[in-house]
């Protein structure tokens, strides 16, 4: 006889319903002084509520990371080559990521 | 269409230059093709749609530039301190100005500002239009007041004809008068030096020293890591530990970005020329190139909130010796200028 379990059921059910919701994790790079996705400069990214970018450094240098903007205002700080900062966005609007050091290095984030 | 345009723009380089009395404002092309070479200066100037070079526009802001009465004591003009005989520079440690006062920050040069991404020492001007007439009606600089210059400039003929000519129908304003001064500003490049032979393939152009501190320039001494490319700057900001001069509390870019990273920081300066300029950094504290590198080599003197590229270089005194060699290569050729006549 096959028993009810109670856990598993949960267990799977949860399952199966995660990878639908579950937040995203984008990496950008900051390479040549620049914001990159998938090996193509960007200025603008559309993202979902809850969705976490990790800013990682490809360059010889140290970039920094940092936003202003009313709807979040961060500074991730500045790391070199080959490491990453982190940040989740839960608020839907838009938000200007930038480059302290680099002003050139602008992002539009669009929350959705 | 794309090539044809670039001839233009070249041949309008070509006239300007040739009117201006500059010496070279295009590089001949030498040898092959493909991609340009990064350390070597870009043939074509920058400029924005609304005001492209023309010889009579670069003219009538080489005009302004040395015109004393754009300052209100009509006694201080653009080329007072941005002296071309001193690397555009005016030799102090820091800038004079208004009724001989000593300011806090020293002259940066106008070499090659035109390449710049960001304007002035905090980045406080994106571009040479927004960055010409700051120091006209700086309070500390030549305290100049913007309508009653407008008032000036239109009762003298001769500026009354030559703004005509080149900005037809827009009149003597802030806009044509900012334009005029970016166009001038926009044929101050940096002619060929040493080590440009050296990038084009002639290894007898400069010497040993050069090229062991260039290789040093990029690795060990990680100048790099902010002079970048052939005008060796990032447009980018960086407190580089330098002394306090005296109790002055300078920001820089912090006063208009409030990121702790820019407490202190300073766009970094072409170094172009630099053996003209001394003396160096954005307080003038160092007299010579030697100090400089000194300064780097100690991983920066102030530690209160120093950039995370500064860090103790161990160099040895032949490669201090080698990078002093190398920065005085990239001194080009004397720009040539012809000081106009002042119109009546």
């Amino acid at each position: 006889m096959v028993r009810f379990n109670m856990k598993k059921a949960i267990f799977l059910l949860l399952s199966a319903w995660l990878p639908a919701t579950q937040a995203a994790e984008i990496e950008l790079g900051q390479q040549k002084k620049s914001f990159v996705q998938n090996g193509q400069k960007i200025e603008r990214l559309k993202i979902k509520a809850g969705d976490t970018i990790r800013f990682k450094n490809y360059d010889p240098f140290f970039h920094n990371i940092f936003s202003l903007s009313t709807l979040k205002t961060f500074d991730l700080g500045s790391f070199p080559k080959g490491e990453s900062r982190t940040v989740t966005f839960d608020t839907k609007g838009t938000v200007d990521i930038e480059c302290a050091i680099h002003p050139q290095m602008q992002l539009k984030l669009e929350v959705e | 269409m794309k090539h044809s345009n670039t001839i233009i723009r070249q041949h309008i380089g070509a006239i300007v230059a040739a009117l201006l009395g500059v010496s070279s404002i295009f590089y001949s092309p030498i040898g092959g093709t493909g991609e340009a070479d990064p350390y070597l200066r870009p043939k074509i100037v920058p400029a924005p749609a609304d005001n492209q070079l023309t010889p009579d526009r670069a003219e009538l802001g080489k005009i302004l530039f040395f015109d004393p009465r754009l300052s209100g004591s009509n006694w201080i003009s653009c080329a007072t301190c941005h002296n071309p005989a001193l690397g555009w520079s005016d030799g102090l440690p820091t800038a004079i100005g208004d009724g001989m006062k000593t300011l806090h920050r020293a002259t940066p040069t106008i070499l090659n500002t035109a390449y710049n991404k960001i304007q002035m020492w905090d980045g406080r001007a994106p571009n040479l239009e927004e960055q010409a007439t700051s120091p006209i009606v700086s309070p500390s600089e030549m305290n100049q007041d913007l309508d009653a210059l407008i008032k000036e400039l239109s009762a003298i003929p001769g500026y009354k004809a030559l703004f005509e000519k080149s900005y037809p129908g827009e009149g003597i304003s802030k806009q044509t008068i900012s334009k005029a001064i970016a166009s001038f500003e926009r044929t101050v490049v940096s002619t060929e030096s040493p080590f440009d032979k050296w990038r084009k393939g002639n290894k007898k152009a400069v010497s040993e020293s050069v090229k062991r501190g260039f290789v040093l320039f990029e690795g060990k001494a990680n100048c790099a890591a902010c002079h970048q490319g052939f005008n060796f700057v990032d447009d980018g900001f960086h407190n580089i530990g330098l002394k306090k001069l005296g109790d002055v509390e300078d920001e820089g870019r912090f006063a208009h970005k409030k990121v702790k990273v820019l407490k202190g920081a300073f766009k970094t300066p072409t170094l172009r020329d630099i053996a003209r300029t001394a003396p160096y950094m954005h307080n003038g504290v160092y007299k010579t190139l030697e100090e400089v590198v000194d300064h780097y080599n100690r991983g920066g003197e102030n530690q209160e909130n120093p950039d995370p590229n500064l860090k103790p270089l161990n160099l040895t005194d032949q490669e201090k010796a080698d990078l002093v060699t190398f920065l005085k290569s990239l001194t080009g050729k004397h720009m040539t200028i012809n000081i106009p006549q002042l119109p009546n």
